[in-house]
């Protein structure tokens, strides 16, 4: 483990020493090295987040799921990737195709430039910000755009419609999400992940601030487009939504940064709320990158939970459930959050 | 200034929400319905003009491809009215009749699971549609191991029914029957008592008991609505008199009511199942009836409570060996008429769950 954590130290050294470059250009390879690793990990998770999915949803649904190819069925995805790939690319006679080209690539690269200040272990992150809460909270909302891109270059009124949803559904979700994440960023004192990290080695901010992990919870599930609250896609009422009129690559790329965006959120609330690459009760018999891994998936193991159980929620009660309910409940427990620090600071423990 | 303008949407008819090729011309301000048109008869097969060029046996299998997800009970309507037609009706053999009765209520069974499974589908409840299934297929075993066929089983026959069951065959379905009812207590958990399902299905689609008279309205729907009626119980065809059964009525005409309607007949229909299995006599199948059917001429019309409502047969004969016209009066059909006064007003999401909840199956409705 100790190799991997200096592993980037090691690249740099050798790129600078070993091979005598420059200063400017041994940081420029080795930054793109590490942006592979970033893109390579959401592959990586998208192969077996795909998995898990469909296992999980045959557990839950008392079927068997993929059981041919592979163990489990594990070798699915080649086979689907091959599929993918041998689609046709249709692109609409009546759509504005610049932007329905760039719409799906622009969705990938928001999740990815998201997951660049994540830090997945101690020292393993391609850009440790300073504001990286808030870099990945700015990035989020973009995500938005690429949506709304999708369905209004599509030209069909189906995808329109999805966009609309999908603009209307992220905005309002996106602020208790904020507000919930603040409550953190409070106690922690940093914007900073891995001080967030650093600051949860005796006591998770999942039990001072479980108000904020619950809300946090249902807004990012609004955000991801997941069920309950995958209503920008609406298979019932609106076919596909957003993507309705993409196939082939383009349509999977979308489905790509959909699971990417699932990691990223997962992420963020294990080192928000779940001690990040902290063992619990001192069991450190894992490497700290493993167990960031078991929590991320721990996580994503209960958002697949809620989308195979309930059924869709209606849009304006959504709506009324992010603005009347979930914002009030993130600003209360900021007040709250900030009360406790007031006292705690003041008895002086 | 901006404009605003409505948009026409076509709903279907290929679209994952219209249980079939069902089109619907939606005119929506936002995604508020201004105004719907219904179009169908994009499955339509003519079944009423082949009737004419078929001769009565040779009909019966046509019967399963009206509303595919309950053709027993079709083909017992048919084979009932040219029963009717030829007086016979007093002739079937007993065993025949409690085969014919068995049989009605499996496949009743099949297809309010298959209405429990797609109501909770059109909000997009995919776990709750494969529990629904996982029932559904058990009863499909049985039909098919008593006439070869899940869907479409060509097994009532003009006198009574095609194959005879075993003893094993009946007392399988008696285990069957006794883990029913726990079946239906797990749709109540996953769906009727979900609190999101209740939030998109109580209030929406509010049909009055007026109403759902005036459009014609038959069957669960109409019970639904707080009309205590069933033909069962009201006019008993073949020997339902002979079985104890309550008919479930709720008052609130809404999506929700229409729901747990279907959940409450398939708890009566287990019931019926039950007793017809105890009493169930040994003895022939089949009545003694010619090889060539020539009934009389003259006519007749006979209905019976279809899972959907009231199907309703009026055979012509001329005294050939083929029916000189048959007309065939469709649930499904009358129940889509009140479609397009319903969704009027509604948001999009609710107007699928309000056609999801009067149950159409596009088999019937285009014929």
């Amino acid at each position: 483990m100790e190799f991997f954590a200096s592993i980037a130290t090691l690249l740099r050294e050798w790129l600078s020493n070993g091979l005598g470059l420059s200063a400017t250009s041994t940081e420029l390879i080795a930054t793109a090295v590490w942006t592979l690793v970033v893109i390579l990990f959401v592959l990586i998770n998208l192969i077996v987040l795909v998995w898990l999915e469909r296992k999980y949803g045959a557990f839950f649904q008392q079927r068997r799921g993929p059981n041919r190819l592979g163990p489990a069925g594990f070798l699915q995805f080649p086979v689907d990737i091959v599929k993918v790939l041998g689609k046709e690319d249709i692109i609409p006679a009546a759509a504005d195709k610049p932007v329905f080209k760039i719409a799906s690539i622009c969705a990938f690269v928001t999740t990815i430039t998201a997951l660049a200040v994540i830090p997945f272990g101690p020292g393993m992150v391609l850009e440790d910000l300073n504001i990286g809460i808030f870099y990945f909270i700015a990035i989020g909302s973009t995500a938005t755009l690429s949506l709304l891109m999708a369905g209004i270059a599509s030209n069909n009124k189906y995808s329109f419609i999805g966009a609309m949803r999908t603009v209307a559904q992220m905005i309002s979700y996106e602020i208790p999400m904020v507000f919930s994440l603040l409550g953190v960023v409070m106690l922690a004192g940093s914007l900073r992940l891995s001080d967030i990290v650093a600051a949860q080695q005796n006591m998770w901010f999942v039990i001072p601030q479980a108000i904020a992990f619950l809300v946090y919870f249902i807004a990012s599930i609004a955000e991801t487009n997941r069920g309950p609250f995958d209503l920008a896609e609406g298979e019932q009422e609106l076919v596909a939504g957003y993507f309705t009129e993409y196939s082939g690559i383009r349509w999977a790329v979308f489905f790509i940064a959909e699971y990417g965006n699932l990691v990223a959120v997962s992420s963020i609330a294990t080192i928000m709320f779940l001690g990040g690459w902290n063992a619990p009760f001192g069991l450190t018999f894992l490497p700290p990158f493993l167990w960031f891994m078991l929590k991320v998936y721990c996580m994503i193991f209960v958002f697949m939970w809620v989308k195979w159980t309930y059924p869709r929620i209606r849009i304006d009660h959504l709506m009324h459930f992010g603005w009347k309910f979930l914002i009030p409940v993130s600003l209360a427990n900021i007040v709250i959050t900030g009360i406790g620090i007031f006292v705690y600071n003041s008895i002086g423990w | 200034m901006l404009k605003t303008q409505e948009l026409t949407l076509n709903l279907g008819p290929q679209h994952p929400s219209t249980h079939g090729v069902f089109r619907c011309v939606l005119n929506l301000d936002g995604e508020y319905i201004t105004k719907a048109v219904n179009h169908t008869g994009y499955l339509h097969r003519g079944l009423e003009k082949l009737a004419e060029s078929r001769t009565y046996t040779q009909f019966i299998p046509y019967n399963g491809r009206l509303d595919y997800v309950s053709g027993m009970m079709n083909e017992m309507v048919y084979v009932q009215t040219v029963e009717k037609l030829m007086g016979i009706t007093e002739e079937i053999p007993e065993r025949a009749e409690y085969l014919r009765v068995i049989m009605a209520e499996l496949q009743r069974l099949a297809s309010h699971a298959i209405y429990v499974g797609c109501y909770a589908l059109d909000m997009a409840g995919f776990t709750a549609w494969m529990y629904a299934f996982r029932d559904r297929d058990d009863i499909l075993d049985f039909l098919e191991a008593a006439s070869g066929q899940r869907l479409m089983p060509n097994y009532m026959r003009i006198g009574g029914v095609a194959n005879d069951v075993d003893e094993d065959w009946l007392k399988r379905l008696d285990v069957l029957m006794d883990k029913m009812p726990a079946a239906i207590d797990e749709y109540d958990g996953l769906i009727t008592g979900n609190e999101i399902l209740m939030a998109r299905s109580i209030g929406i689609g509010p049909v009055s008991a007026e109403m759902a008279i005036d459009y014609g309205f038959t069957g669960p729907n109409l019970r639904a609505s707080g009309v205590d009626t069933d033909l069962r119980r009201d006019e008993p065809y073949g020997i339902y008199d002979r079985f104890k059964f309550d008919v479930p009525v709720l008052p609130e005409g809404d999506s929700y009511a229409r729901y747990r309607i279907r959940i409450l007949e398939m708890r009566e229909s287990v019931k019926i199942v039950k007793q017809a299995l105890k009493d169930i006599p040994e003895g022939p199948i089949m009545a003694k009836v010619p090889k060539v059917i020539k009934p009389p001429v003259g006519e007749a019309y006979h209905r019976i409570e279809n899972s959907k409502g009231h199907l309703g047969f009026h055979i012509v004969s001329d005294g050939s060996t083929k029916p000189y016209r048959t007309r065939i009066n469709s649930p499904c059909f009358v129940n889509l008429g009140i479609f397009p006064e319903m969704a009027k007003g509604m948001h999009l999401m609710d107007a699928v769950v309000a056609l999801a909840s009067i149950d159409i199956v596009l088999g019937e409705v285009d014929r």
